[in-house]
């Protein structure tokens, strides 16, 4: 079996702060990290492959400083490593994003060998971008099915069973065929740490392989900006907006004032 | 594709550095240099005082979409156990708004469901058309099914605008759908304006867990798709309308899905509805202590309200998951809106931007949540709060007298 694995590097926060005056982005100090939920996915692939045996692969797509959480997931014990780096993959949305990681696992299932199964394990968002699309395009790319938002993952035969929580009260069972692409929650295990050996053979003995753009016989027109559908027109810092009272006197003078107010507002 | 910086025009000023959510440029020299981060995202273009900073983009030669035949504005419905979930109905509210400006038609898509008798209360909501496919096995969400379904509506229909709750199901299909149909789709959208000229849909969603918001556009193919959180729109007040129903019957059984649905588990959780709640009270760091939640939750009850905590509440365990307010927990709309100690980050207001009255108490008087709030009340909350209960409780039984 193989499992395919897609991580990407996000930054170390999920909120990046403003400084107030200067109203920019404050980004000293905000080290970069494999987002969160790839590490649930790289986990899953792991003790899949402890308990059915399998080949994993991990891909990212990013800037060549992205090395660094394929490293990472080369540490935690992934088999393989893709780095998919090429200026023109600059600026891709979703769509761009998925068409060029799914050139990356097209070329590599060429070695799949007859009968052989195999699975694409993706984090359900990243917390930078928090869209959750990449994982679903990516399915359609291959043309596999998916199951999104999954929390828990068994293999039984032919078959894999899976639990997807499809509302906060509900949790459906699905049962499907290989190839399968799933998406995954950090409810569904706690990701390991590397080992001391890990992170050495992530250095020494592992290696990362390099894909650009024209390895992956990339139709221009499809990644990159070019290839994004969506275009970001505008990034700015919110203002808000609106009448803002702040009451003042005694703690007593303040709460019948606010009480005042609302009963004028027809909340009370 | 490409972007350079004329470095005889680059006065070094740093604007553009600032502006950059990617690092993908920095000052070396004291001139601006493009570097690895850049994501073509242009930022750095609209800022730059001395026009210093060329995007260029390739004229490839793609086959270009006749945008101008597709017409007309969307929202999927989702449904579980035969109930339409509301954020549907939210989001006819602002496709009404949308297909006005556009002149077109509003349109409900019900895939799915036994919906036979309630069309009529459906087309109370302001669409001008409800497409409804019946069939018996899509009252379960199959995730191919729904996508085979909707993709071929959109090829023969060519709606420019589709709208979809941010849902599970709703971003497990909408994605799929999109690259089947090429489409460009956005997240997560707070705000939606129609460029009339261009027609184009500008949507914007917060991004880097909220403090930023982005806006995004979808100018060269259509459809334009966009997800929307519950909660973040609100619906028409039901009236009357004409309404054309289109019924289709679709055949499918459960062969026609890859995937077979098992089992549904209900999980025993109590029954919190955040989301539909009139008032919410909810804490933050400023509360100082699980202990010290119970005043929040005494205030709660004074007013028959639910309780919700910012994301520091959650992560300190004072209060549960499901119950985290904002970017990374639940939208909410209440009438009233009680932020007890919390300093306000985006990620927090933009998960309460649909409150119509928010009151702060907050000791700190430079807390960002003071700028969004109607009333604010500079104060130790442990002692402003049983003064308010104090004052509630007072203003109950007058009332009931």
């Amino acid at each position: 079996m193989k499992i395919f694995v897609c991580i990407k590097q996000v930054p170390g926060v999920s909120e990046v702060k403003i400084d107030p005056k200067t109203n920019t982005l404050v980004r000293e100090g905000i080290p970069s990290i494999i987002n969160p939920y790839d590490k649930n996915a790289i986990e899953l692939a792991l003790s899949i492959k402890e308990k059915h045996g399998a080949e994993i692969t991990a891909i990212s797509m990013g800037p060549p400083q992205a090395e660094e959480v394929l490293r990472e997931a080369l540490a935690m014990g992934v088999d393989k490593a893709f780095l998919l780096t090429d200026k023109a993959f600059a600026g891709a949305d979703t769509l761009a994003t998925s068409h060029t990681l799914s050139l990356a696992i097209k070329k590599i299932l060429e070695e799949l060998k007859k009968d052989e199964k195999y699975i694409v394990i993706c984090g359900s968002q990243a917390i930078d971008g928090d869209t959750g699309q990449v994982g679903p395009e990516l399915a359609e790319e291959l043309n596999i099915p998916q199951i999104t938002y999954v929390q828990k993952f068994q293999i039984k035969g032919d078959k894999v069973i899976v639990e997807r929580v499809f509302r906060t009260e509900e949790v459906v069972v699905i049962e499907t065929n290989f190839p399968v692409l799933i998406s995954v929650l950090s409810e569904i295990n706690i990701p390991r740490n590397p080992t001391m050996s890990g992170i050495v053979d992530a250095y020494q003995k592992k290696e990362i392989h390099y894909l650009d753009a024209e390895r992956l016989k990339a139709d221009k027109a499809k990644i990159g900006l070019d290839g994004s559908m969506t275009q970001v027109w505008k990034i700015f810092i919110p203002e808000r907006k609106g009448e803002h009272i702040i009451l003042t006197g005694t703690i007593e003078e303040m709460v019948q004032n606010l009480c005042e107010n609302l009963k004028e507002d027809k909340i009370f | 594709m490409s972007i350079k910086v004329d470095r005889d025009l680059c006065t070094g000023c740093g604007s553009c550095v600032d502006v950059c959510l990617y690092s993908g440029i920095e000052m070396i020299d004291d001139k601006a240099q493009i570097t690895d981060g850049c994501n073509l995202c242009g930022a750095c273009v609209d800022v730059c005082p001395v026009e210093a900073i060329i995007l260029e983009r390739e004229e490839l030669k793609v086959e270009k979409m006749d945008i101008t035949q597709y017409r007309g504005v969307w929202v999927i419905a989702e449904h579980y156990k035969n109930k339409i979930h509301n954020v549907a109905f939210q989001l006819l509210g602002k496709g009404r708004e949308l297909a006005d400006i556009l002149e077109v038609n509003l349109s409900l898509v019900i895939l799915g469901g036994n919906f036979d008798d309630n069309l009529d209360e459906f087309s109370q909501y302001g669409a001008d058309e409800i497409i409804y496919i019946k069939s018996p096995i899509l009252k379960d969400y199959y995730s191919d099914l729904y996508v085979k379904t909707l993709t071929e509506l959109i090829i023969d229909h060519k709606p420019e605008i589709i709208l979809i709750g941010a849902t599970p199901t709703g971003r497990d299909f909408a994605p799929r759908v999109a690259k089947r149909v090429n489409a460009g789709l956005t997240a997560d959208c707070t705000g939606l304006v129609i460029d009339l000229e261009s027609r184009n849909l500008l949507q914007t969603r917060p991004t880097f867990g909220g403090n930023i918001m982005a806006t995004i556009k979808t100018p060269t193919s259509r459809p334009q798709m966009a997800t929307v959180r519950p909660g973040i729109f609100k619906p028409l007040k039901k009236s009357k309308r004409k309404v054309i129903i289109k019924k289709m019957d679709y055949d499918y059984n459960q062969k026609d899905s890859v995937s077979k649905i098992v089992k549904i588990i209900n999980r025993e959780k109590k029954k919190i509805n955040l989301e539909e709640a009139e008032i919410i009270i909810t804490g933050g760091r400023g509360v100082g202590s699980k202990e010290n939640f119970k005043l929040i939750e005494q205030l709660a009850d004074s007013l028959n309200a639910e309780i919700g905590g910012s994301r520091v509440a959650v992560e300190l365990n004072w209060i549960e998951q499901d119950r985290q307010v904002g970017q990374t927990g639940k939208t909410v709309s209440p009438k009233l809106y009680i932020a007890c100690g919390i300093s306000g980050a985006i990620q927090h207001i933009v998960g309460i931007q649909g409150a119509e009255i928010i009151v702060a108490i907050n000791k700190d008087p430079k807390a960002p949540i003071f700028k969004l709030a109607h009333y604010g009340i500079v104060g130790d909350l442990q002692k402003v709060i049983p003064e308010l209960i104090k004052k509630i409780k007072k203003i109950r039984t007058e009332k009931e007298i």
